[in-house]
């Protein structure tokens, strides 16, 4: 049995990694507040886009816009959404198997990864990386998304590549989050509202001119929604991770103070029988 | 007076203004616009301006700079990717950025990016517009 200085030391380190798995807990679920804050906000504007784009798109059906067919590229721009930290559970490695195990052609892709484990992740399995932009996962703001948008964006335009992805946690509630892949370009929106629900629509200046104007800033706020959504779904992912992380180290006390007694126990019953042993031996 | 308008304008990060109005005017690519109640179902595309909201005797203003908007007869949605009241502004740094793009402007470089210079100074003179209106 190990001794009684073992134990004790042992529990003093699972004690005080639980402060720690505790402390990181109630800071996750306070981000997560917050993010949640966010996204139910900005709600809102993206159900208005949507319904713009799919108006916009059901009337211009017959018209031969570049975004909406695929260029002869057989690139794949993949635009990785992950956190910057890990300790969230399973919330990176399932982003990064989402895009490993599919049909996609490893070759075939380029990574524009957003956060740092996804980063790391596919550059050491050599995958093509494109433009980094892990910085904008800590505080997601639109500005960043627009940047990101363009660059896609452009490289869509100029034959760089012939599709564009996004890989992202959806936020559903806080303790269930779902990896997504979201192709963005080129753009297919089924629309099934009849013609008649439809809202008709005239477009200043024309609709081809104004696809090219519109579907960026559609991109764009799919990209700052998938930004906004994972912020909230990495630190929920957190929070329940911290949560298990701190109940194991309850668990793992309890049954260590339960040894130390019982070794502390033994050790005073020893004593006693040495020293009444002693005692018989002199009288 | 006419019927009211409703007025809704939302940015990705928060709803910005709700509420029934008499008349929104803004900048289009096409030109200057002004809405009533009952306008013709139309899309267009923000350009850097100034916002004003008119309702009854008072007017309100805001700069709004890029972002498109949809009209309907009864409502109008500003779908804004920036817009800042005028209290929000901050007329030094516009004043900088506007020195910036006109010097820039300017200089006759051929690797400038003459489109995103025009942008910046539009951005700014509609920030600078804004902050004096009020």
């Amino acid at each position: 049995m190990a001794s009684m200085r073992d134990i004790k030391r042992r529990k003093g380190s699972v004690q005080s990694t639980q402060q720690i798995t505790k402390a990181m807990k109630l800071v996750s679920t306070v981000k997560l507040q917050r993010a949640k804050g966010r996204a139910e906000k900005s709600k809102t504007y993206f159900n208005c886009m949507y319904d713009t784009v799919v108006s916009m798109l059901s009337k211009a059906g017959e018209i031969n816009h570049p975004y909406l067919k695929p260029n002869n590229s057989p690139k794949k721009a993949v635009i990785v959404i992950t956190g910057n930290r890990g300790l969230a559970g399973g919330y990176n490695s399932n982003i990064t198997k989402l895009v490993r195990d599919n049909d996609w052609n490893k070759n075939d892709l380029i990574i524009y990864p957003i956060g740092t484990k996804g980063r790391d992740t596919f550059a050491r399995l050599g995958y093509e990386m494109g433009e980094d932009y892990s910085s904008a996962i800590e505080e997601p703001i639109y500005a960043d998304a627009m940047k990101i948008s363009s660059q896609v964006v452009n490289d869509f335009a100029t034959g760089k590549v012939g599709e564009i992805y996004i890989v992202y946690t959806g936020f559903k509630n806080t303790v269930t989050h779902i990896p997504t892949r979201l192709k963005l370009l080129p753009i297919k929106i089924e629309d099934e509202r009849s013609d008649a629900d439809k809202a008709v629509l005239d477009f200043e200046p024309e609709t081809e001119e104004a696809i090219d104007l519109i579907i960026p800033k559609y991109i764009t706020s799919l990209i700052y929604g998938a930004m906004i959504e994972s912020v909230a779904s990495e630190n929920g992912a957190r929070m329940q991770a911290m949560d298990n992380a701190t109940n194991n180290a309850e668990e793992m006390i309890s049954s260590l103070s339960l040894l130390y007694n019982r070794a502390r126990q033994s050790a005073i019953t020893q004593e006693l029988t040495e020293i009444i042993a002693g005692a018989q031996a002199i009288s | 007076m006419a019927e009211k308008l409703k007025l809704t304008i939302v940015t990705p990060d928060r709803e910005f203004y709700k509420d029934d109005v008499d008349m929104v005017e803004f900048n289009t690519t096409e030109g200057e616009i002004g809405i009533y109640q009952g306008h013709a179902p139309l899309s267009v595309i923000v350009k850097p301006g100034i916002l004003a909201i008119t309702q009854g005797e008072t007017v309100k203003n805001a700069a709004l700079h890029a972002g498109f908007v949809q009209i309907l007869p009864e409502e109008v949605t500003i779908l804004a990717e920036i817009i800042e009241w005028p209290g929000e502004i901050d007329e030094q740094r516009a004043e900088a950025a506007r020195q910036r793009a006109e010097d820039r402007l300017k200089g006759n470089d051929n690797s400038l990016d003459v489109a995103r210079a025009e942008a910046a100074l539009l951005r700014s003179l509609a920030r600078i517009n804004a902050a004096k209106l009020n």
